[in-house]
């Protein structure tokens, strides 16, 4: 057996105080494509973040051919061949591609002539091998999102890559550019390089690899031939836990129906035909796959790319919200992903960002009464524990998960009958995690009616009443909490492609 | 760190001159020269109100001084051609919200950048001024002044305005939902789209009052001299701006005052006779105004660094 190009032993690595990786252990052998499969959330992309020296693993050891590595750079692994192919392409879009692929492979040297025929004519060889039929004249911001990554497959080929790691390669490529790309890793294999393959198709891991190596939470679990396996229990493997028991017990209130969603459809954002209630102190779980529609469900309920057809009843009543300051007003709260980003503006205080949904509601002509609005912040500052000097501090100068709380106040300030809450653990370490979790099963037994989105399969489960699951911009299938398991939420999650072939 | 500290600091560099005027040149303080001097940066200040709401907005426009001299000719017309002093004053401030609403259109409406947009607006109400125009002055009848009041007064009248509209403008930025919704556009647009603020109706709105309080300003100052000058707005959007950095306005938005603004402008319209007083060469005027403005956001560097070290 040839000696594998890259080893990987028991790498673990933190952030803070989420870990991310525990323990993965790896290898990849020239001429192999290995598949890595896991949730969202596994530690895929922090493994492969890893392997192209953008993290440094805070323990284990990284060999590549054979020798070990210690302080791993993005530039020097660059130099020993290994390229990434993310899923989100990073071109520069106001350059040329050919441009593009002449800057991740010339030296940086400016005052060298540059050979624009030469630099043409490598363009469209690279562009021929990656089975790209594009034009490098063409402008990179001009491509599709496959063509982009195409683009990419081209620069990593130009740089000799010798371990090539691809992130999701197929999320966009249709059929024919799939099989083109199956065509393109051939050749590499024949090469002597080797593929770490990532991938949520599950045909395409049995179509595409040679080996498979299923990582959970962080830890590499099992790693065998593609031959020796099959789909079903490579769901089970990916999945296979039990419910984490950190959620607090089920006390279903459910009373009457407090939002019913008939056949809503946002063209813009994609989403088609959607129809799910939710009664008075449940919670409904949405699961699905990154990119299965469910931000931008919560987006369109939230009016901010409101429907284009379809029917929003709220508390009995027809609801037609066409803006987001709509939504408010019939009671409707949305706490974004990304909180750092969207969920509070950091320069401000933490009582400004809790009032700021509220203004016209509790400050009548505008006029902000300064005591009023402390009360309110204080008030939720010591119902959710947030810990912080006074209700003046910068939100900004909070952690994770008191951002996390303060953004959450915002929406229970508002009072709503629907809070929709996305990824709302993401980010915040295990405690946080935890106090979230209370909060949002006290809120339930107050009557509010809330949406859970989660990429966290064991989330969704523990703490939902029913579950519904997402998949291509439409509500593949709704599960009792007692017909739900993780198994059957990742099968109807997966594309059906992906369910028939096996 | 006080949330007050830029303006503390602006206030006491120019107390600090002040000061050297009154030991080294109490000439500074003949009243008629000082209440002049006072009455020739009212104008100013009402625009740098505006402005500085637009930069806390994450806005700017650069238009404003083409605006003042659009709005001033057109007072100056309406008045020389007998109309009452209140028409003349009113469609020149129209004139002015007309002109912003149409920036606040461009940015706003289509997402432009503010400072291209308001770059060819600028371009467009100057050179539509000097065809329109050709220079000329416009000569305002005898005597023309508020409601009979005589030069002191109407001088003090124009001082007394802009004050007021300053204060006004200052409270509402700390005390009330609009000031809030500016600070947190400024902040984070998109955040604050999601807490239910229309980022793109707050900005629009903005420009429109930068262009009502142009317009104010103008009319305002028609009664300083016996005739408009066409070229009076030329380079007033630098003073404008160059005051509200040196007030502590970050230019990346969401922070400053209409407070620090203010004195930023004294600051500013204090160094040049503060240097003739003071029998420092001409030279240096420019030059000093310069310094001050790198210094101002030399300071915002050094402080951001600072915070960001912690």
């Amino acid at each position: 057996m040839a000696a594998p190009l890259l080893q990987l032993d028991h790498i673990a690595k933190s952030f803070g105080a989420v870990r991310a990786l525990r323990g993965v252990t790896f290898d990849l052998l020239p001429g192999e494509v290995h598949a890595l499969a896991g949730e969202n959330g596994a530690g895929k992309s922090t493994l492969i973040n890893v392997i192209a020296g953008v993290h440094r693993p805070d323990s284990g050891s990284l060999l590549i051919d054979g020798r070990p590595i210690d302080r791993l750079t993005p530039a020097q692994a660059r130099e020993m061949g290994i390229a990434t192919v993310h899923q989100q392409p990073a071109l520069f879009p106001d350059l040329t591609v050919s441009e593009n692929i002449a800057l991740a492979l010339e030296p940086p040297d400016g005052l060298r002539r540059i050979d624009w025929k030469e630099r043409h004519e490598r363009a469209v060889q690279l562009l021929h091998r990656a089975g790209a039929a594009i034009d490098p004249r063409r402008g990179a911001g001009e491509l599709s999102m496959p063509e982009q990554q195409l683009v990419e497959i081209a620069k990593a080929l130009g740089a000799g890559a010798r371990i090539l790691i691809l992130d999701e390669p197929t999320a966009s490529l249709t059929r024919k550019e799939t099989e083109l790309l199956h065509g393109v890793l051939t050749d590499l294999k024949a090469r002597g390089a080797g593929i770490i393959y990532i991938s949520h198709r599950l045909h395409e891991i049995f179509a595409m690899a040679d080996r498979v190596t299923v990582l959970r939470d962080g830890e590499s679990i099992a790693s065998f031939p593609t031959a020796e396996t099959d789909e079903a229990s490579l769901v089970r493997l990916m999945v296979g836990r039990e419910t984490a028991s950190s959620y607090p017990a089920l006390a279903c209130t459910a009373g009457g129906k407090m939002l019913s969603v008939t056949n809503l459809t946002c063209d813009r954002s994609r989403i088609r035909n959607i129809s799910f209630d939710v009664s008075r102190g449940e919670v409904f779980g949405i699961a699905g796959l990154i990119g299965a529609g469910r931000t931008e469900l919560a987006r369109t309920l939230f009016g901010i790319t409101p429907a284009d057809r379809g029917e929003i009843v709220i508390d009995g009543k027809l609801a037609r919200i066409r803006s987001l300051r709509e939504a408010i007003d019939l009671g409707i709260g949305y706490l974004p992903e990304d909180r750092r980003r969207h969920g509070i503006v950091q320069k401000m205080s933490i009582a400004a960002n809790i009032t700021m949904a509220l203004h016209p509601r509790i400050f009548p002509f505008g006029f902000i009464q300064p005591r009023r609005e402390r009360a309110l912040a204080e008030s939720y500052m010591r119902q959710l524990a947030i810990k912080a000097p006074s209700p003046e501090t910068l939100c900004g100068a909070l952690s994770g998960g008191n951002q996390q709380k303060a953004a959450l106040s915002r929406w229970l300030a508002t009072d709503p009958k629907v809070l929709i809450l996305d990824e709302p653990s993401q980010g915040v370490d295990v405690g946080a995690k935890a106090e979230m979790h209370n909060i949002i099963r006290e809120l339930a037994a107050k009557g509010v009616a809330i949406i859970l989105i989660s990429s966290d399969l064991s989330e969704v489960l523990g703490a939902s009443d029913r579950i519904g699951v997402m998949r291509s911009g439409e509500m593949a299938q709704i599960f009792e909490r007692k017909d739900a398991d993780a198994d059957s939420l990742m099968r109807a999650a997966l594309p059906a492609r992906g369910r028939t072939v096996s | 760190m006080n949330q007050w500290s830029r303006e503390i600091w602006v206030a006491s560099v120019l107390a600090a001159l002040l000061a050297l005027l009154a030991v080294f040149a109490p000439a500074f303080y003949a009243p008629m020269p000082l209440l002049s001097r006072c009455s020739e940066q009212a104008p100013a200040l009402i625009m740098t109100v505006g402005m500085a709401l637009l930069i806390i907005a994450r806005q700017i426009d650069v238009s404003v001084g083409s605006q003042f001299a659009v709005c001033a000719v057109i007072a100056g017309t309406l008045t020389a051609a007998k109309a009452p002093l209140v028409i003349a004053v009113a469609t020149a401030i129209a004139a002015g919200g007309a002109m912003g609403a149409l920036n606040g259109l461009l940015v706003a409406g289509l997402g432009l950048p503010s400072i291209v947009v308001t770059l060819a607006t600028m371009a467009t109400w100057e050179q539509a001024l000097r065809l329109f125009q050709q220079g000329r002055f416009v000569a305002l009848p005898e005597g023309t002044q508020w409601w009979g009041l005589g030069q002191t007064m109407g001088q003090w009248t124009l001082i007394a305005a802009a004050c007021l509209i300053t204060a006004a403008f200052a409270v509402a930025m700390k005390h009330t939902s609009g000031g809030r919704r500016v600070y947190a556009v400024g902040s984070d647009a998109e955040s604050a789209l999601l807490a239910g603020i229309d980022p793109r109706k707050t900005v629009f709105r903005l420009f429109i009052l930068m262009g009502l309080l142009a317009g104010l300003a103008a009319a305002l100052n028609i009664v300083r001299s016996p005739q408009v000058d066409p070229k009076a707005g030329l380079g007033l959007e630098l003073k404008v701006i160059a005051a509200v950095v040196v007030g502590g306005v970050a230019v990346s938005g969401g922070r400053g005052s209409v407070w620090g603004a203010s004195v930023g402008l004294l600051l500013l319209a204090t160094i040049n006779p503060a240097l003739t007083y003071l029998h420092v060469d001409a030279y240096w005027e420019k030059a000093t105004q310069g310094v001050v403005i790198l210094a101002a956001l030399i300071a915002d560097s050094l402080k951001r660094r600072t915070h960001a070290g912690r």
